[in-house]
């Protein structure tokens, strides 16, 4: 798919939104006003602009524990995303969900998820109803390199290739499941050869390099479309913040965050990318982060200022009928 | 209207929803069978042959078997679920929830209220529930009262086909998640039953008899066997009240209060094992909520804190039995303070 200024600036746009809205997310949770635990998102960006830039509002996602940034690029209002996040009620869920299950089904992004590996089994189950309904549209699950050991994980890839359904595993490698490098815990060491091994075509790509995941995504998500089955795609990218937000990262080396946001960082390697080959302007993109900054601060004033949801809604959306 | 069994209600209650709304589908491990062999397809219907018959009609987009992997089955009904499928799917024996559980009672009954609301999660489990069969230890408990207890779920147990049948159906358009407990031994039991489709409400119990002596509330199998052993009370000069919830969540808890505040005496009665279970939930709330009208210890008539034996001998022993009901119902009638 090629992509045009149009295509390259919302990319560029939802990027920064995300980093943006991570680092501060990151500066809240540290002053306090954000109850419960975050897991940042912030070095994954290329990861889900890159996939959902594919996508459409009828296209399912199914995310992780770190979801903030799959939510904004599958077009989640971030400021109603803060407000969830501080607990209020005009948030995306009412304040009930929180970080770990930010939803918003009408633009198909069908949870974050406290589960590691929990996704995968529901992106089966839109795909199923894709295909059932002949609507056309796929379904793609992101899951970490924890996420790609869980059992619903194989389960999920034999059943999508069994039934040829329309969906796509991504798995984001951020290096570490909480604090256990991936040498350790895949025992593989190589996600996207073991999801070859399920029957799907599946793939590694850089996840400094949006045009990387872009094209890999693409090819994917366009053999679902296609009526092709399922695809796995393996992006490899790094986490700038920890486990969560807190997290006192003793299981890193010294000086390896400093390094991996000079070297990995895919926003900045997209700017080069872009001005190198003379594609956009590097004011048309310091205008964006501009406009960004001015819309995260916005969502946290709101959020800040917004109100809690009243002690009735206890008791509310737990049945549809009873 | 006609004879049919439990399996039958349950066949015609799935075709009848099926042909009424095309989002029905019905998944699970051998729903129809014979995938990829040299025999023939719908070589099962399911194990026992609830869902025989269906894939000739609605065909494997519809009547959807899968491999044995339990959590991609409940996983795919939920998020099948929640974009829109009716999915009835097919948890073989209800023992088999420890492999799946999470995508049943994290995702599927978690989905309305994490989501603020916003989502609709319209998912019937069917699974199969009950000891009798020397099917020991992992293909024989009633664990329904796992299910009751998470909030977001529905749980259905039907003692007879006419209520299975206006259950199913009831179950099947409801918006919320329903686990369906169809007891094994049950499936040919037989009763009258509309040809045309209706449906149960949730919550409300049914009188399976009246009586002014001692009220017994019983779930699923069990409500035959209580009523045996009613019948022997009958005789005795005791008439027993006999209830059957017919849902556990939502829990008509009405019709077991009224009872007591007339007869003043309980007797619950349980397949599934004693601890933290129906019976002791029903136990508590007449103490909780009809104190007053207790004129005798409430009982509970259920299995040992035991894992279900193979042997026909102990599994007969495990099986509450009409006659400890009836022993049991005598205690109570006979308890002066």
């Amino acid at each position: 798919m090629q992509l045009n200024r149009e295509d390259l600036l919302k990319a560029y746009r939802d990027m920064v939104t995300i980093r943006r809205f991570e680092e501060r997310v990151q500066e809240e949770f540290s002053k306090g006003g954000i109850p419960g635990f975050v897991h940042l998102y912030a070095g994954e960006e290329a990861a889900a602009v890159g996939v959902c830039s594919h996508l459409g509002p009828k296209d399912y996602i199914a995310s992780t524990h770190r979801g903030h940034g799959h939510s904004i690029a599958k077009g989640c209002d971030p400021v109603l995303m803060m407000q969830e996040l501080f607990a209020k009620k005009g948030g995306l869920c009412g304040g009930k969900g929180g970080s770990m299950h930010i939803a918003d089904l009408d633009r198909g992004m069908l949870g974050a998820n406290g589960i590691v590996g929990g996704g995968p089994p529901l992106v089966v189950g839109a795909a199923l109803t894709a295909k059932t309904l002949g609507r056309g549209t796929v379904a793609v699950s992101f899951t970490g390199d924890g996420g790609s050991n869980q059992g619903t994980t194989f389960e999920a890839m034999n059943m999508a290739v069994v039934l040829k359904l329309p969906a796509v595993f991504v798995f984001e490698n951020n290096q570490y499941g909480e604090g256990t490098g991936v040498g350790y815990a895949v025992g593989s060491h190589d996600i996207a050869g073991r999801a070859g091994g399920f029957g799907l075509p599946a793939v590694k790509v850089s996840g400094d390099d949006f045009f990387a995941v872009h094209e890999a995504a693409g090819e994917a998500i366009e053999r679902a479309r296609a009526g092709g089955g399922p695809s796995a795609v393996e992006v490899d990218t790094c986490r700038f913040y920890g486990h969560h937000s807190g997290d006192a990262q003793l299981y890193r080396g010294k000086d390896e965050v400093r390094r991996l946001r000079e070297e990995r960082d895919c926003l900045k390697h997209f700017r080069r990318r872009v001005g190198e080959a003379a594609l956009l302007e590097m004011t048309a993109l310091d205008a964006i982060d501009a406009e960004i900054t001015a819309l995260i601060d916005h969502a946290v004033e709101t959020a800040r200022a917004a109100g809690p949801p009243a002690e009735a809604d206890l008791l509310t959306d737990v049945y549809a009928s009873y | 209207m006609s004879q049919k069994s439990i399996r039958q209600a349950l066949n015609e209650a799935l075709a009848q929803e099926m042909r009424r709304d095309p989002t029905v589908v019905v998944i699970g491990e051998d729903v129809a069978g014979g995938a990829a062999t040299e025999g023939q397809r719908d070589a099962y219907g399911g194990v026992l042959g609830v869902t025989k018959g269906l894939f000739a009609e609605f065909g494997e987009a519809r009547v959807i078997d899968t491999p044995i992997t339990e959590s991609a089955i409940m996983g795919a009904a939920a998020g099948a679920a929640v974009t829109g499928l009716r999915p009835v799917a097919e948890l073989m024996f209800s023992d088999f929830f420890g492999v799946c559980f999470d995508q049943i009672f994290n995702q599927a009954a978690k989905f309305r209220y994490m989501f603020g609301g916003k989502a609709k999660t319209p998912l019937v489990i069917r699974t199969m529930i009950g000891a009798g069969r020397s099917a020991a230890a992992q293909h024989s408990q009633s664990p329904y009262h796992i299910f009751t207890s998470v909030p977001g779920l529905k749980c259905v147990v039907p003692s007879n086909a006419y209520d299975a049948k206006g259950l199913l159906i009831q179950a099947i358009r409801d918006d919320d998640p329903v686990i369906f407990c169809e007891h094994k031994l049950m499936y040919d039991l037989r009763a009258e039953v509309p040809d045309e489709p209706y449906t149960i409400p949730f919550g409300e119990a049914n009188i399976v008899r009246d009586g002014d002596d001692v009220t017994v509330v019983a779930l699923s199998r069990m409500v035959h066997y209580a009523d045996e052993a009613a019948d022997t009370l009958a005789k005795e000069g005791i008439e027993c009240e006999l209830i059957d919830p017919r849902t556990t969540s939502p829990l008509d808890e009405d019709t077991i209060l009224e009872s007591i505040e007339r007869t003043g005496r309980l007797v619950v009665v349980d397949e599934a094992t004693p601890r933290c279970s129906i019976a002791t939930d029903i136990a508590a709330l007449v103490a909780d909520k009809a104190f007053a009208a207790l004129k005798a210890p409430v009982r509970r008539v259920t299995a040992p804190h035991t894992p279900v034996p193979f042997a026909p001998v102990l599994e007969k022993l495990y099986i509450p039995s009409p006659e400890r009901i009836a022993a049991t119902v005598r205690e109570v009638r006979g308890y002066a303070a």
